[in-house]
Parts: structure tokens; C-alpha cells; sequence
């Protein structure tokens, strides 16, 4: 599907989302971290969109604005097309957001990973442990606002 | 609990497969649940050599980060580079000329046909076939050769700078690369008579480690793994870059997606990456090898992401940037790490020795998982 198409067709199934024209690679959708889950089934099952190959799941921090978000690349193996959708968290205090694992099974990984580096807790997860670091290991390292003179080097 | 007929009480149990194993090429734990022989669940340990790749990316410069990214998968080291140069060059928006993208092309594909060389020695040795290990380190130092002259390094090489290449190609190249593909197709057959068609090779693979089509799109398996099971993933078709959409190739696909059918995609794939090679080594376009980039690279606002096709599956880069000389947040999107997951659902049901053949047939890197 072609970027116009995918947009008109992705803000009609989803009124909620903000769409952003920014990067040239993929077209990207912003939605609170409430509404992420219905969103991602919507997309997934959706027989025109049908984005089954969901193939990077990481966070970002922004601190600044007190936000965390993650951000979900999927595209479709059958059209060939892409989307990359953020689930935008308010407060980095406490976040929590629904787990995708049930439609993509490769999340369970991912989901894990962004657990251990950035201290997102993902309902309905079935195995939500840190999966690099050590489990009694302490703070949230891809954070931007991690601390540790030890292991790291400020240059 | 299981009840014997002759009445005896059992019961599962739980081993460690690793950190320290030999078919685990590397520190991965695998805690497996068994039933006597059977495996009713994986769950593997991951972190044992896990680095901050990603963390020191944020403080690194651009130009600094492409020496991390060999460390990962270190037998696809090129590609890594190249994954990384390319979504640099993409944000720059600078083109690059012909010579530098067929030299690329070549090297990516000597640097896949390494990779399966040494890949299938190992499967060979994991299933007790030591002879095959040999075989494959004999043809991989040819390669291995070429790149020491090229580029000076053996392993963790780095040939790729954004804009170019660190420096032309060694006047022996193009003679040396002819006379590893003339020797190596005819050893390539030989491959065959050792493993392919071997009874006990086949009897180890043939119908072990089932991934469904559907499996392998879920789990995100791209790759010859992923391509074993129907799942049609190859980037250089999909998304060609640099020379890859004016050499003529096959994206080998099989349905089978068992043991066997991941071993004979790579071997197809390896005769494939001989002919894209055999199609550009005589046209070496004349011309620029490096064009002019900045010393220090900033990239614009924004973000950006690149995929390549490695010879363990998608890579993909993710780069957002705030437009300074750092980048803001990277992300590999490493194959071994989406394939390792889909590892419960294949190795469920089988015994342990099958788990061993299905660890080697889907080419693990662990660094690569890690990071």
C-alpha cells in the first residue's frame, strides 16, 4: 500500500492517532499508552494492513518532558508495507503498558529487553524479568538520566 | 507426572544446557525441562556477554559506532559495518558511485559465504561429523585471505566508512577472488557428498525442528531460517541495496522448515552468493572509492532506520537523532535475537541430541544476541 493510502486507511480505523510525515523510511503513529493495545490488534487483524511481521521493539526516553515511549516497527510479509507505531507513556515514575505478546510472539523478547533498560512494565506479560543484566542489578541503564560511576566512563 | 506401565512413579526434571557448551558456539544458558529424553520447555539465559553496545552508542560519534557494530555478529562483520554506513549516508543524503557499490557487494557476499563456510563445518562438528570442520576452514581461509589483504584484519574487520570504503581494493583482489571461486566451486560439491547426502546427517535433520510459516513470521525469524519455513524475508530482493538490483539472483525458499531444509537453504544460498559475486568481479566500474563526507558527521533531526540482509537474517539500525554529533538512541535490531526466541517452539517435543542439530541449523552468533 502507498503511504497516502496507508495513512487515510490507518486514521480511519484508528481516529486516536497522530500521525507523523517526518521520516522518509516509514510513516509513524503516536498514541497513548491506553489505547496501544487496541490499536496494535487493530493493525494486525485489519485484512488490508495486515502487519504480521512485527521485527523491532525498543524504548525511548525522553526526560525532559517526562515521557517514555516505545516504539513497535512492524510490516506487512504480504503487501510489503510499513508502519512504525509509538505507544507514548505520561510519567516516568511508574510506566506500565499492555503487552503485545499475544499478537506478535517475537515481543516477548523484545518486551523483556525494554523492561530491563528502561524500566517499562508490560501488563499481562507472561515471563516480565530483566533479560541481560543480572536480576538484582539496580536502575533502569538506557535511561538518560542513569547514573553509575563505575561502568561508565565520562569523557 | 507420568505414569509407566510398569507402575513406576516420574517425574521432570531441569538441566542446564551452557553457559560454558560446546554447540552453543558461546555463553548462552539454556535451561531446558525434561521429560526422561523429551524436552517439554527451553528458556534460554541470555546477557552472559552483554556489553552496552546500544549505551555506548549515545556517546559515541557516528563515525566511532561502525567499530562497534563488527563486534556483534563478528561473521558478518562487513554487512554490520555496512547496515550502520548506509543509514548514515541515507540521513546525509549523499550517493554513492558505482565503484563503491559494486566493491560492497562483492565483499558483503565473500563476508556471507565465510560465514556459511565456517557455519557448516560447525554443523558438521555439532553432530559429530569432525571432518566437515576442516573442510570448511580450509575454504574459509581463502576468504579469510582476501580480507587480511584488503582491509588488514582476520576477524572484527572494518572496511566501510560513511562515504565509501577506508581504501581501494588491493591490486590482487579481483585475481585472488577468481581463484577462490574457481576452487571453491569445486569443493562446494563436495559439501554434498559429506553431509548433504549422508544417512545419518539426513536422519538427524530430516523433520526436527519444525517452524511453521506462521511461526516464523510471529518470532520474527527472517533469514535462512526464516526462509526455510516459506517465510520470503530477503532485504536484498525486498529493498535492494547498492548493487544488489543489477546482479541476477534466486531468494531461496523452501516449505519445509525442518532441520534439514535451513541446512540446504544456506548451501543453495551460498551458490547463489558465488554467481552475484561471479557477475560483478570482472565489472568493477572505474571511479571514486570514497566521497567526500565531513569529519565529524552530524546528522539532521529525525529518525532514521536501515536494513541489510546479513548472513543470519534482518539487521536493521535504528538511529534517532536530536542533530548532534552523537546520536540520541540506537537500536540493532539483531536476527540472532528474534530467532532465539522461536527456539522453545521448535526444540518442544524433541530430544536433546535434535536439540543440538537445531541450535546449529539456525547459525547463532551469540554476541550478536547479546550486544
Amino acid at each position: 500500500m502507498e503511504r497516502e493510502q496507508l495513512k487515510t486507511t490507518i486514521q480511519n480505523l484508528i481516529p486516536g492517532i497522530e500521525l507523523d510525515e517526518t521520516c522518509k523510511d516509514y510513516l509513524i503513529g503516536v498514541i497513548a499508552s491506553e489505547e496501544l493495545y487496541t490499536a496494535a490488534k487493530q493493525l494486525r487483524s485489519d485484512l488490508d494492513l495486515n502487519f504480521d511481521f512485527l521485527f523491532s521493539l525498543c524504548g525511548l526516553d525522553y526526560p525532559d518532558e517526562d515521557v517514555l515511549i516505545v516504539v513497535y516497527h512492524m510490516r506487512s510479509s504480504q503487501f510489503g508495507h510499513t508502519f512504525c507505531l509509538k505507544g507514548k507513556i505520561q510519567g516516568r515514575e511508574n510506566p506500565k503498558i499492555d503487552s503485545v505478546t499475544d499478537i506478535w510472539a517475537t515481543a516477548e523478547f523484545h518486551e523483556r529487553e525494554t523492561y530491563d533498560f528502561y524500566g517499562i512494565v508490560f501488563n499481562n506479560h507472561p515471563d516480565l524479568r530483566r533479560i541481560f543484566l543480572e536480576d538484582d542489578w539496580v536502575g533502569w541503564p538506557m535511561r538518560k538520566d542513569y547514573v553509575d560511576h563505575v561502568n561508565i566512563v565520562e569523557r | 507426572m507420568n505414569e509407566l506401565k510398569t507402575g513406576l512413579e516420574t517425574q521432570e526434571y531441569f538441566i542446564n544446557m551452557g553457559p560454558q557448551h560446546p554447540s552453543t558456539h558461546g555463553v548462552l544458558r539454556l535451561m531446558l525441562t525434561l521429560d526422561g529424553e523429551i524436552i517439554k520447555n527451553v528458556e534460554p539465559h541470555l546477557g552472559y556477554i552483554h556489553r552496552s553496545i546500544e549505551k555506548m552508542c549515545e556517546k559515541d560519534q557516528y563515525r566511532m559506532i561502525i567499530h562497534l557494530t563488527d563486534r556483534m555478529d563478528y561473521l558478518s562483520c562487513h554487512i554490520n559495518n555496512e547496515a550502520v554506513c548506509l543509514a548514515i549516508e541515507k540521513a546525509l543524503e549523499v550517493e554513492m558511485t558505482d565503484r563503491i557499490k559494486v566493491i560492497r557487494t562483492i565483499i558483503d557476499e565473500l563476508t556471507r559465504l565465510s560465514s556459511h563456510q565456517l557455519w557448516w563445518g560447525v554443523m558438521g562438528m555439532d553432530l559429530g561429523a569432525i571432518t566437515s570442520f576442516l573442510y570448511g576452514f580450509r575454504d574459509r581461509e581463502l576468504i579469510t585471505d582476501i580480507f587480511e589483504e584488503t582491509c588488514g584484519a582476520r576477524l572484527t574487520m572494518n572496511y566501510n566508512i560513511p562515504g565509501g570504503l577506508m581504501f581501494d581494493i588491493h591490486p590482487n583482489f579481483q585475481k585472488r577472488t577468481k581463484e577462490f571461486i574457481t576452487h571453491f566451486k569445486k569443493k562446494l560439491p563436495e559439501y554434498d557428498d559429506l553431509l548433504s547426502n549422508n544417512v545419518i546427517f539426513k536422519q538427524r535433520t530430516q523433520g526436527i525442528g519444525y517452524l511453521s510459516k506462521e511461526d516464523a513470521i510471529s518470532y520474527g525469524v527472517t533469514g535462512p531460517s526464516g526462509r526455510a519455513s516459506g517465510f520470503s524475508c530477503d532485504v536484498r530482493k525486498l529493498e535492494p541495496y547498492m548493487a544488489y538490483d543489477r546482479v541476477d539472483f534466486k531468494e531461496i525458499l523452501s516449505t519445509e522448515g525442518d532441520c534439514y531444509a535451513r541446512y540446504k537453504v544456506r548451501i543453495a544460498e551460498m551458490w547463489e552468493s558465488l554467481s552475484i559475486i561471479e557477475q560483478l568481479i570482472d565489472n568493477i566500474p572505474e571511479g571514486d572509492f570514497q566521497v567526500p563526507t565531513k569529519k565529524v558527521i552530524k546528522l539532521p533531526k529525525g529518525e532514521f532506520y536501515q536494513r541489510v540482509e546479513t548472513a543470519r537474517g534482518e539487521l536493521g539500525v535504528y538511529i534517532v537523532s536530536e542533530g548532534k554529533v552523537s546520536p540520541y538512541r540506537v537500536k540493532f535490531r539483531s536476527p540472532g535475537f528474534s530467532t532465539l526466541s522461536a527456539m522453545n517452539k521448535m526444540a518442544t517435543g524433541f530430544k536433546i541430541a535434535d536439540l543440538v542439530a537445531i541450535m546449529s541449523t539456525i547459525d547463532l552468533v551469540i554476541p550478536d544476541i547479546d550486544r
